[in-house]
């Protein structure tokens, strides 16, 4: 099939800047970690409750400055919703459901993720700086909807 | 040839009753999205109880799947009996009941959300569980649409049969591309429908298997943009260059570039579900992988559009670099309204790069921006090219011819379109990289600072919403006059010709077995494995909520 040669220019340079892209972002992703939040941990939706670790929902200390903040999202609240993280703690993010889909999306951060009954979600993010972030469903839940909300607050150690 | 130049009386009204449900449904959802971005203005609320969530699901289902699949399935039907003949009885006779099919699930449908039974959106994320009406309502929607599918293979296989060893008419090739690309895809949304959502809403099963339905869901959801994009496809290829007085680039390349989109559009639903649990993210980077492959048709269709803007513009004489641009018909509002259309497609093209990005699409996923990016993608691009579609296409079935005045009208109904969506697209693309959420109503989070922040973006958005159901009426005045009132007269259904420096097509190009088999490896490479996974790790499954 006959190309004009100005369209083979034109392909050969979109075509080759397609996959360094696609090279550079699967780069970022398998060798420097940078995958999107896809945690493969089930758990029962009607038993969260009961189900470590939200059973007790909240910040935990795991390590020197490693901590887990583990939310339960349901219709149409996070447990807990005022949240305080010392200044440069890494912090895992664990968050399910007990109902139906929400999302949990920390405004002005990297951290949104999908959550979804019977799923952990997971990520993890280190609070460098003081602020206080506003945590929001960004899925359709219900009428409620747009009132589910947690506050952040990222703290000066004391 | 055996092209016919008319569509055919009966055809023409076969096309035309798809036709005035889709503007139908445009008024209503148009309406619906004026009541959306004025209460997100905080500003305003909703009389008389209505949900806002209600709103919003009419808004989507009446502009995402009525008014694009009815107008689709009526311009292809004027397109292949204008190319490959007047359609044989039989075949308008199962358009015929494709059509009522679809209308009566779609009333079935707008019934259930508007008394409230169904506002789940239209992606209908289980466990939110419905009324049985709504999901049987889309399911005869989708039913109906197939049988058109069929009455139109049917046409293409009557024609070939009559025109042993030639290459089909393009029109009617690209048609006959896109109801496969509808039939595989849709037949995703069939089966969580059918197999989980109905039983499910109807209580002969307790529960559902949540990430099944979505990867069913999202498996279609993505191809039914493309499925949208490829008649404004048809448009630019093969119309508008005769609009303009010029010749199709090239039939091959074009008919190339539709193959890709077959190929290339299915298997990449998980771009979706970037951010979900319960997928590998390595299966999620190879549908990534996939998803950028449509990058290429799309590269090669700008070439062709502006190669055949350039070839015309040149023919007249026009030198200097950009000297072709003046020559190009800017007054005919069948070209001027794809032609706006076409540069929205450059950054809303962009936006769509950095949505499906692996990693960035962490910092927009169900931000309003995504919202600003199918109001370009689907909201600009592919509505003005059907409007400039219908600017001759409903005078050409009616028998009428659209007067100066309404060709006035539709460059006024152009410019105010784009005025209104650079307002209201790119202040929903600003608020969402400022984190702002989409579906959802207004709210301050408890007066913080930074949902604080959205408001004069939300303002922006309802004074672009409020310019465009200007738009709306606009165009409502436009094609009723072309409907009912215009003078009697003959209008053409414009279809190009091929240029004669372009190269005859191949046949392969319809070596049907050879690409639906690339199509279906395709999608069983991307989604074998990690289907199977979600279904044997998958945790106890969810009973249905109405919590609206």
């Amino acid at each position: 099939m006959h190309m004009h040669k100005y369209e083979k220019i034109w392909l050969f340079f979109g075509i080759g800047s397609l996959f360094l892209f696609l090279t550079i972002v699967g780069v970022s992703a398998f060798a420097q970690g940078n995958q999107p939040p896809s945690c493969l941990t089930t758990i029962d939706p009607e038993k969260v409750d009961q189900t470590p670790p939200f059973n007790k929902p909240g910040l935990v200390k795991t390590g020197d400055n490693e901590y887990q903040l583990n939310i339960v999202a349901s219709a149409f609240a996070y447990t807990p919703n005022q949240i305080e993280i010392p200044k440069g703690a890494k912090v895992t993010i664990n968050v399910t459901t007990k109902d139906v889909i929400h999302g949990f999306e920390m405004v002005g951060t990297n951290v949104n993720m999908m959550v979804e009954p019977g799923y952990v979600n997971s990520f993890t993010k280190t609070f460098n700086e003081t602020g206080e972030f506003t945590i929001l469903c960004n899925e359709y839940c219900g009428t409620g909807h747009h009132l589910m909300t947690a506050k952040v607050k990222v703290v000066d150690k004391q | 040839m055996n092209e016919t130049m008319k569509v055919d009386r009966r055809d023409a009204k076969l096309a035309m009753a798809h036709i005035y449900v889709a503007f139908i449904a445009l008024a209503l959802g148009g309406l619906a999205g004026l009541l959306q971005v004025l209460v997100r203005s905080g500003k305003f609320t909703l009389p008389a109880n209505i949900n806002y969530y209600t709103i919003l699901t009419t808004h989507g289902v009446l502009l995402g799947l009525v008014l694009t699949t009815f107008f689709i399935i009526g311009f292809q039907f004027a397109a292949v009996s204008r190319t490959a003949g007047t359609l044989s009885d039989k075949a308008r006779t199962t358009g015929w009941l494709g059509f009522w099919v679809m209308t009566i699930g779609t009333a079935l449908t707008a019934f259930y959300i508007l008394i409230g039974e169904a506002s789940v959106l239209y992606t209908f994320y289980a466990p939110l569980q419905a009324h049985p009406g709504f999901y049987i309502g889309l399911t005869l929607v989708v039913v109906g649409s197939w049988l058109s599918g069929f009455a139109m293979f049917a046409h293409y296989a009557k024609w070939k049969k009559a025109n042993p060893g030639k290459t089909s008419p393009l029109l009617t090739f690209m048609s006959v591309v896109n109801m496969i690309l509808w039939l595989v895809c849709s037949l995703g949304v069939a089966a969580t429908v059918l197999i989980q959502l109905l039983p499910w809403s109807l209580g002969f099963v307790e529960r559902i298997n949540i990430l099944v339905s979505r990867t069913l869901f999202w498996y279609f959801g993505h191809p039914l943009v493309y499925f949208w994009l490829l008649p404004a496809y048809m448009i630019w290829y093969v119309v508008i260059p005769k609009i303009i007085g010029g010749k199709i680039f090239s039939d091959s390349l074009a008919r190339l570039s539709f193959i890709l989109f077959l190929i290339f559009s299915i298997p990449v639903g998980f771009h979706h579900q970037l951010v979900e649990p319960g997928i590998d993210p390595a299966w999620k980077y190879l549908q990534v992988v996939l998803t950028f492959m449509v990058v290429i048709p799309s590269l090669m269709t700008a070439f062709s559009m502006f190669a055949t803007f350039e070839m015309y513009g040149r023919s007249k004489g026009a030198a200097g670099l950009f000297g072709w641009l003046r020559k190009l018909p800017w007054g005919d509002a069948r070209f001027f309204a794809p032609f706006v259309g076409m540069l929205f497609f450059i950054p809303a093209g962009a936006g769509g790069l950095i949505n499906a990005s692996h990693q960035l699409n962490q910092v927009v996923h169900n931000t309003i921006w995504v919202t600003g990016h199918f109001h370009l993608t689907l909201a600009t691009t592919v509505v003005l090219t059907f409007f400039g579609a219908a600017y001759w296409l409903i005078p050409h079935l009616t028998g009428r011819v659209m007067t100066k005045t309404m060709n006035r009208l539709a460059i006024v109904q152009t410019v105010v379109w784009a005025v209104g969506m650079l307002f209201m697209s790119g202040s929903m693309h600003f608020a969402g990289l400022l984190g702002a959420p989409r579906r959802s109503a207004f709210s301050t989070y408890g007066n913080s600072p930074q949902a604080l922040e959205w408001i004069p973006y939300q303002i922006a958005q309802a004074i672009g919403g409020t310019i465009l159901f200007i738009g709306i009426i606009l165009v409502l005045i436009i094609v009723t006059n072309l409907a009912f009132f215009a003078p009697k007269g003959e209008t053409e259904f414009p279809v190009g010709e091929v240029a004669e420096t372009a190269e005859r097509t191949p046949l392969v190009f319809e070596n049907w077995k050879l690409w639906i088999g690339i199509t279906v490896a395709l999608i069983l490479i991307a989604y074998t494995i990690p289907f199977i996974d979600m279904i044997q790790n998958a945790p106890p499954g969810s009973k249905g909520y109405k919590l609206w």
